[in-house]
Formats: structure tokens, sequence, C-alpha cells
């Protein structure tokens, strides 16, 4: 049992020193969400007025309302980003070191899956203080209670990631993931925009946002800095972070990358 | 008991095949160079001994255990310094020695033990607390050798250990992968397609086209097979091999 934790804490702490040195990657994650919340919400807010919904309690700026949408939207990228790396890097070393420990290769995916969601929670909380300091304050035992959401939904979006570049050949560089994963998932989701307004535009662009585990995941967060608890939504999110994880694992094999290229 | 058993290994990469019916042994403290051109299978024999592919046909044991059925004991056995270059560069040498050695399970007590012993036997003491991208070529294959050794694994494989070095450190390199074999009963298997680094008593393994087309003391297959070991190579690997094992 101390091997597996041993290993653990050394996977986590590899992540945490990489991260604390690439301060430019760390930067630049930020900025993409903060162009978001400083510009697009600026300019959005007027336009589109945001009745009373829950989890909140009265008429709120278009800015308070999509915070947890670029919050996870931060995790978004950065699962998918973590897991092409752990398919296509595979051959350039560090996943084969990875994968010359002698424990199980499923614990060494899933620690490594948990190492960088963890990770991932430390953008999103400099996210959320920078949201803070421009004036969208969510209660403080909020922003407490959004840390096992945002966990969650970091695992989930990570394995969610996984599973996507063991099975499909196209997504082999990050365009292509922008384009058929990140751009359709946000998108069609209700991090930007209430569904009723969805359902008043298109009904079946509605439900395909409604059945989107992406709103799931921003849904338990937005109730979660509410203090608000979302069954719905964390049934959903735990049941897929199972299935995604458990499929990721199986279907994890680097065999299938090599006769792609020999392919 | 053998370091290494490879009983009837093949392997395909769909309607390809890379490996056919691959077997050898590297009895403790051997030094075994395995030779091919490109192409030859070489890659896929490293990716099948690391854990990187599942095996498909035959079986790999390391001091005795299957990679098949016993994993977790055979990968314990095993230090591994790849091709390619596998450390963190903004990492110090310490940390990622550290990282190793937690991906072992070694305890924070075995890990400052072992990672001195590493440091002071590859005289980089002085350099533990140095970002790796600071170190030159050699000084990081040390670090990737000091790393493999971590866990005192009693087999040291070496992918084309010595690309990208000049011949000077190239040299130094071979001649202290020599070294640990003799003090530490190590075992060494390292793949190259550089005849210079090949010395008379060393174990010969001749990868052509997915087979091994020769296996034995160096000395002795050279003068089987034209008298020096260049002319026994391009003999080797210039035919389709037939299928029997030369020794």
């Amino acid at each position: 049992m101390n091997a597996y934790w041993q290993c653990f804490s050394g996977i986590v702490l590899r992540e945490w020193l990489r991260f604390v040195l690439q301060r430019t990657r760390f930067l630049s994650a930020l900025v993409r969400p903060l162009l978001w919340l400083l510009v697009f919400a600026a300019g959005f807010r007027a336009a589109l007025g945001i009745a009373i919904i829950e989890p909140y309690d009265t008429y709120i700026p278009y800015e308070v309302y999509i915070i947890p949408g670029l919050a996870c939207m931060i995790l978004l990228f950065n699962g998918m980003q973590g897991s092409l790396s752990m398919v296509y890097d595979r051959e350039m070393g560090s996943m084969r070191v990875l994968l010359t420990s002698p424990l199980p290769r499923t614990f060494l995916l899933c620690s490594k899956l948990l190492a960088t969601s963890l990770i991932s929670l430390l953008q999103v909380y400099a996210f959320l203080a920078i949201a803070w300091l421009y004036g969208v304050q969510p209660p403080a035992m909020g922003l407490l209670l959004a840390l096992p959401a945002l966990l969650l939904v970091a695992l989930m979006l990570s394995a969610l990631g996984l599973l996507l570049s063991n099975a499909i050949r196209q997504l082999e560089n990050f365009a292509g993931v922008m384009n058929f994963v990140i751009f359709p998932l946000f998108f069609l989701s209700s991090a930007l925009y209430p569904l009723w307004k969805m359902r008043d535009s298109s009904e079946w662009l509605y439900w395909l946002c409604a059945l989107n585990p992406f709103t799931h995941a921003v849904e338990l967060v937005r109730f979660a800095l509410y203090e608000r608890f979302n069954l719905l939504a964390l049934a959903v999110c735990a049941g897929l972070t199972l299935v995604f994880a458990l499929l990721a694992v199986l279907t994890f094999n680097p065999q299938h990358a090599a006769l792609r290229k020999s392919g | 008991m053998n370091a290494l058993e490879v009983s009837d290994l093949s392997f395909a990469y769909g309607p390809r095949e890379a490996l056919r019916q691959v077997s050898f042994s590297l009895a403790p403290g051997r030094f075994a160079a395995l030779l091919g051109p490109n192409g030859a299978g070489k890659s896929t024999l490293i990716a099948l001994l690391t854990r990187l592919y599942d095996l498909q046909r035959g079986d790999i044991r390391v001091g005795g255990c299957s990679l098949r059925d016993a994993a977790r004991p055979a990968l314990k056995q095993l230090g591994v310094v790849f091709q390619q270059r596998t450390l963190d560069l903004d990492l110090s040498v310490e940390q990622n020695l550290r990282y190793h050695a937690a991906l072992h399970g070694l305890s924070r007590r075995q890990t400052g033990l072992r990672v001195d012993a590493e440091l002071a036997r590859q005289a980089l003491t002085e350099r533990r607390r140095e970002r790796v991208r600071e170190l030159n070529g050699g000084h990081r294959r040390r670090v990737e050798i000091a790393r493999a050794l971590l866990h005192e694994p009693r087999l040291l494989l070496l992918d084309e250990a010595s690309v990208g070095l000049d011949p000077a450190s190239r040299l130094a390199l071979n001649q202290h992968i020599r070294s640990l074999c003799r003090e530490q009963t190590i075992s060494v298997l390292w793949t190259t397609h550089l005849l210079d680094e090949v010395q008379p008593s060393d174990d010969l393994l001749i990868l052509h086209q997915g087979r091994l087309v020769a296996s034995g003391q160096a000395d002795a297959l050279s003068l089987e097979h034209g008298g020096d070991l260049d002319s026994a190579f391009a003999r080797l690997t210039t035919s389709t091999p037939s299928g029997a094992v030369s020794r």
C-alpha cells in the first residue's frame, strides 16, 4: 500500500513542480477565460439579460452568470490537452517512463488523471480570485463547496479526453480537438446562456444542450458556488466520470498508436 | 538464473510482422550488444521488453519472472535508458531521480540513500540541484543511467543510448556501462547500430527483418562469418533470413 502512496504522491509532486516551473503556461491558460470575462461578457451584458433562475436569488449581471462556465472551460481545455499529450507524447518519453513503473497500469493512469486534475484546480481558483477582484463575488462558503464539484468535473473531462484520444484517430492534434470536441461541448451547453434562452430559439438545440455532459458539469459548479445542491448534475457527472475513466483505461493501448502510424 | 530470457517472441503490427520467433537469453553480469539495421525490429523488441506493448506470442522473463504473468516483479528488476530524452528538463537532477524512485514505490528513506549513492557513482553529486536543461548531452545520459539504477535492477536496458553524443562521450559511456556490468554484476542489453561499440568478448545478437539471425560471442561470430565484425554484420544483414539462428 505504501508503494502505491509513494507512487501517487510522486506523480502529483511532479505535476506540481512542472506547474510552478512553467509559469508562462499557467498564465497563458488564464488569458482565455479572462478574455471571455473582461471583454466578451462586458460587451454581451447589454444584449443578454438574465432572469431570476436557480441557483441565483435575484437578477444577476452576465459576468456573474458565465463564471461557472468559464471555470469549467479551464478544466475542459486542460483535460483535453493533458489527455491528448498522454496518448501522443507516449513515444516521446514521459509516458514511457511512467509505464516502466511496476505498479498496475490502471493505477498509474488514474493517478496521472487525478494529479493533472488537482493542478487544474489551482488555475481555476486563480481565475476565481481575479474574478473576485473584478467584482464577481460568490459566497465564501460557495467557493469551498465548489472544490469537490470542480475536482469531479476535472476528472470527468480528463477521462473523456483520454477516452477520445484513444479511440479517435483524427484527434492527433489540438486543432482537431478544438473543432470537434471543445467547441461543441462548450457552445452546446449552459456555460454562456441559460438553456431556456436556447429553447426560445430552437427546441432541438435545447435538447442537445440538455443532454451535453458539459452542461451538467457547469450546473454542478454553478449550484455549488451558490451553496446549492444539484442532484441530477452530480449523478450525471459522477456516473460519467466512472464510465469514461473505465473505458479510457481499458482502451489505453500504445500498440494502437503504433498501428495507426504503421498503417 | 538468467537475467533475461526471451522465448519464441513474435509480434505483428496488423498484417505486418515485426518480430518472428525471437529467442535468446542473457546470463548475469554479461554485456550483450543487440545490433540490427533500421527496421530490423529493435524498437519493437524494446517496446515489448519495457511493457509499452503487450506480448502477442512468446514470453519474456526478467530474473525468472514472466512479463506475461508476473509483470510487477519483472519490471522491478528492469532498469531502462530510452533512446529519446525522457528527463523533465525544467526539474533538477535530484527531482528527476526522486520522481523515478516514487514510481517504483521506494520509501523516502530508501530514496534518499539510493539517490545519494547513484549520484556519487555517476560523479553528479555536485550537480544534483542543477536543472537538467543546464546539463550537456553526456551528463544528461548519466542522469538517466543513475535513474535507471535507482531501484537496483538486475538487468539494464540501454536503447541506442550513445546517439547524439560526441565520440569521447560515447566511448566514456560505453566504458562506464561495462564497469557497472563487472562491478555490480548487472546484465546489460545495449542496442546499437554502431559496430565499434562492440567488444570481442561481448554477447552479440543480430536482428534482421524481425528475425534473430545470429547470437553468440562476438569474436566467435566474426570468425564464423567473414573474419571481422564488419563483414560478418554485412553478410548477415544483406541476405533474406532463412529462419535458422547462427550460433
